[in-house]
């Protein structure tokens, strides 16, 4: 009879307890894949998440003032914008210096093109006074106040000097608050006279616009994936290429067939004239307005709704429905409760993959949307390409950003994040 | 004899040639430009001539300049600035200057003078509207309407009146020239439209003016778009760039006829980006003196209706290259077409257009 002795911990055939010689096996084993996929990790880090956090930074980011600006900005902080008085001689003084120093590194429009975002005119004041101040002796050439008020009289407007005050400091609400119509007045955020207010308007319509692109890709592609499903291999694989034709199409040449299809002289309007079901003087408006975004998007995002239904229908056993119809189901009852249960995670799919791709798109809304078609992205690549207001640009982005993951986490809690399958 | 022949080559090769061992000059060359017709115009003027006098020398084109201020940013803050010389209008220009983007150039020192002596800053005279532009062409933003479908109009102010020209407008989707055009016809004077439109009162009443043709207007980002509406019969009139109109009524023959009224002037032209190494830079003011010179612009002209922006050039311009016919009535600055302009104020545009992009967007939404 041999007892067990022993009764401390299992050992490994080296001797080390097994509980942690398996721990061990664990994290080298999570090493080696970390390791297989740190290549993939780094380079989106370094190519994508890093550049997008940088480009969101920008939406608080405002050193440009105290660093420009930094003796004005101290100077400044003494004077009391409420009470409508100009800023004594000091302040001025120190501007005038300031701007020497900037103009001569060039930097005094750099800062007054961030100042005008805020205050209009501020721009060409600041362009002005910069070559004239610098030939000025600082020692010598005071009083400043009434030699700058001289220069542009838009120095003697109490607005700059608190615009100037306003955004001194090295982060600001400023770009964000654009973002939601609203702005930093004399008494903290207010919101923006009604000519102005338009992010919000376009938020909603961009979310608005994407639902509705959302389900009529699921009401046009849910038959389309159950034929492909349906149809023996062969047909159906032929059928699947008609599908993914368009998508190996640019989508620059579908945006233009769409323009060519659906203006007024176009193929569409000119058949429903030449039927007679159109009077030749009012032709149909089917684009440049929300119609067009909708119908050119709804053709263009359509595959990423079928492949996925595709995908999990191919799955689903046909006996099911043939058991619940010897059970005594109509054809209907049969499809809505045993069928269509079983699709829902690849509608899910379809959903999110369609939802997030159509908030984000501006191609296509700029090319056939015209005024009342466009999103907030159109916005964002305006404000980055055109007007150079890149703050503005990275609010919007981050507003845009935030608003999707929300969606995505009120979709997780309704629906589930793991009913959705994409094969 | 023979000892003083060869110094006498020597000093003359030295003489003709001084700039070209001054210094080292790379020899690649990146140039930015608008593509289309535009840009076949200036390489046929410029960069052709130029290749044949340099064959060492390879030009690169690039067709960026719609978005040149944003990607020269973000060249400069990545510190690799890839472009030589870039073409841009006059307000991005202004833009890149203040950015200390670009380059600021000496304009008599930099560039070729007139054959006449004048220099180029004379030359050139107003149209130099910053200190970093190199003015090429004068262009003009104007309107062209079907000839088949409506009466011609000789006002702008045709694009108001919905009664006597029934059918859809294009107006590019800013409010620059636009708000003006509104103003004008609205019954402001010329020279008053920026005193008006500088109070929120003045910029209601350009809004309202517009407002009055809003369901009437298909608006368009680029240059192309109205010549295409144009051609399909989408509008009956619209606006756009001059030269787009005249190689649809010209080179393509389509019922397209030209109003010039209250056409507005722009500028379009180079500039060297800031932080190029010294024998880039070297290659690009060579080129630069080079494409600018009074003959150069002149020759542009045979290509593309856009007035020479040298003074010099004018008397220069010839016939079409290929078409054959003179050029000189179909510039924007021909004194038949010019007699009601528009000229835009740029310094203003700078000071107001973030503030005014808001209103118009807004405008435009609701």
């Amino acid at each position: 009879m041999s007892d067990i002795t022993q009764s401390g911990p299992v050992l490994a055939a080296d001797g080390t307890p097994l509980k942690r010689s398996l721990a061990r096996a664990l994290r080298m084993q999570k090493l080696r894949a970390l390791m297989l996929i740190a290549p993939l990790l780094l380079f989106i880090l370094v190519t994508f998440i890093l550049p997008v956090a940088d480009m969101l930074f920008r939406s608080v980011e405002n050193r440009i003032v105290q660093d420009t600006l930094p003796q004005t900005v101290e100077a400044l902080a003494d004077w009391d914008p409420a009470s409508g008085q100009l800023p004594e001689e000091a302040v001025f003084a120190a501007m005038a210096a300031d701007l020497q120093i900037a103009a001569r590194e060039k930097t005094h429009t750099k800062v007054a093109k961030r100042l005008n975002y805020e205050n209009p005119g501020v721009s060409s004041v600041f362009r002005k006074s910069g070559r004239k101040v610098s030939k000025w002796n600082l020692a010598a050439d005071g009083p400043f106040r009434e030699k700058l008020i001289e220069i542009d009289d838009g120095w003697g407007d109490v607005e700059l000097w608190r615009t100037i005050k306003t955004y001194s400091g090295s982060v600001t609400s400023g770009y964000f608050l654009n973002a939601v119509d609203m702005q930093l007045g004399a008494e903290g955020p207010e919101i923006r006279p009604e000519n102005e207010r338009i992010y919000n308007t376009m938020l909603i319509r961009t979310m608005r616009m994407s639902l509705i692109i959302t389900f009529s890709c699921i009401l046009l592609g849910y038959p389309v994936a159950w034929i492909l499903a349906n149809l023996p291999a062969r047909k159906a694989n032929l059928l699947l290429i008609l599908v993914l034709l368009p998508f190996w199409t640019s989508l620059l040449v579908r945006t233009s067939a769409w323009k060519i299809l659906l203006q007024q002289q176009g193929v569409i309007n000119d058949t429903l004239v030449w039927i007679g079901l159109v009077d030749d003087a009012n032709r149909l408006v089917l684009i440049n307005n929300e119609l067009g975004t909708i119908i050119a998007m709804t053709h263009i995002l359509l595959p990423f709704m079928i492949l996925p239904m595709y995908s999990v229908m191919q799955t689903i056993n046909p006996s099911y429905l043939r058991a619940a119809k010897s059970l005594g189901a109509t054809d209907w009852t049969a499809f809505w409760r045993v069928y269509f249960p079983q699709t829902v995670p690849g509608i899910g799919a379809g959903s999110i993959l369609v939802f997030i791709l159509a908030v984000g798109y501006y191609i296509t809304p700029a090319l056939v949307g015209g005024t009342k078609g466009t999103f907030i992205s159109n916005l964002i690549a305006y404000h980055i390409s055109t007007s150079g207001n890149w703050g503005l640009g990275a609010a919007l982005g981050a507003i845009l950003l935030a608003v999707v993951l929300l969606l995505y986490w009120v979709y997780d809690k309704v629906v589930g994040i793991d009913n959705v399958k994409l094969g | 004899m023979k000892l003083s022949k060869l110094s006498a080559l020597a000093m003359t090769t030295a003489l003709c040639a001084p700039s070209a061992f001054a210094e080292e000059m790379a020899n690649e060359l990146t140039l930015v430009s608008w593509g289309g017709a535009y840009q076949t115009s200036q390489h046929k003027a410029y960069v052709e001539p130029y290749l044949a006098a340099n064959p060492d020398v390879k030009v690169v084109w690039d067709e960026s300049s719609a978005e040149a201020v944003a990607k020269i940013r973000a060249m400069n803050e990545a510190g690799n600035v890839t472009w030589d010389l870039v073409d841009v209008v006059a307000s991005d220009s202004m833009r890149l200057c203040d950015e200390g983007l670009a380059e600021e150039i000496n304009h008599d020192e930099d560039l070729a003078a007139a054959p006449d002596g004048t220099p180029a800053s004379e030359d050139f005279g107003d149209l130099i509207v910053s200190d970093c532009f190199v003015p090429q062409i004068v262009y003009s933003t104007t309107f062209g309407y079907r000839t088949d479908l409506i009466d011609a109009p000789d006002s702008v102010c045709a694009i108001f009146d919905t009664e006597k020209y029934p059918g859809k407008r294009s107006l590019q989707k800013r409010p620059i020239d636009n708000m003006e055009w509104a103003l004008y016809c609205d019954g402001v004077a010329k020279d008053e439209i920026y005193d008006v439109l500088g109070t929120d009162e003045g910029v209601e009443q350009a809004l309202a003016k517009l407002d009055t043709i809003k369901d009437q207007v298909v608006w368009w980002t680029a240059g192309a778009e109205t010549p295409q509406l144009l051609a399909d019969g989408e509008v009956v009139m619209g606006s756009t760039f001059n030269g787009r109109l005249f190689s649809a009524i010209a080179e393509q023959g389509q019922p397209i006829g030209m109003l010039w009224d209250m056409q507005s002037f722009d500028l379009d032209g180079w500039i060297v980006p800031a932080g190029l190494p010294a024998d880039r830079k070297a290659r690009v003011m060579d080129f630069l003196k080079f494409a600018t010179d009074t003959q150069r612009l002149a020759d542009q002209a045979a290509y593309i209706s856009y007035g020479p922006a040298r003074a010099s050039s004018a008397p220069l311009v010839g016939k079409h290259a290929e078409l054959g016919i003179e050029m000189a009535p179909h510039m924007p600055t021909d004194p038949a077409n010019a007699s009601n302009v528009h000229t835009y104020d740029y310094e203003w545009w700078a000071d107001n257009r973030d503030d005014l992009d808001a209103k118009f967007q807004a405008w435009l939404a609701k």
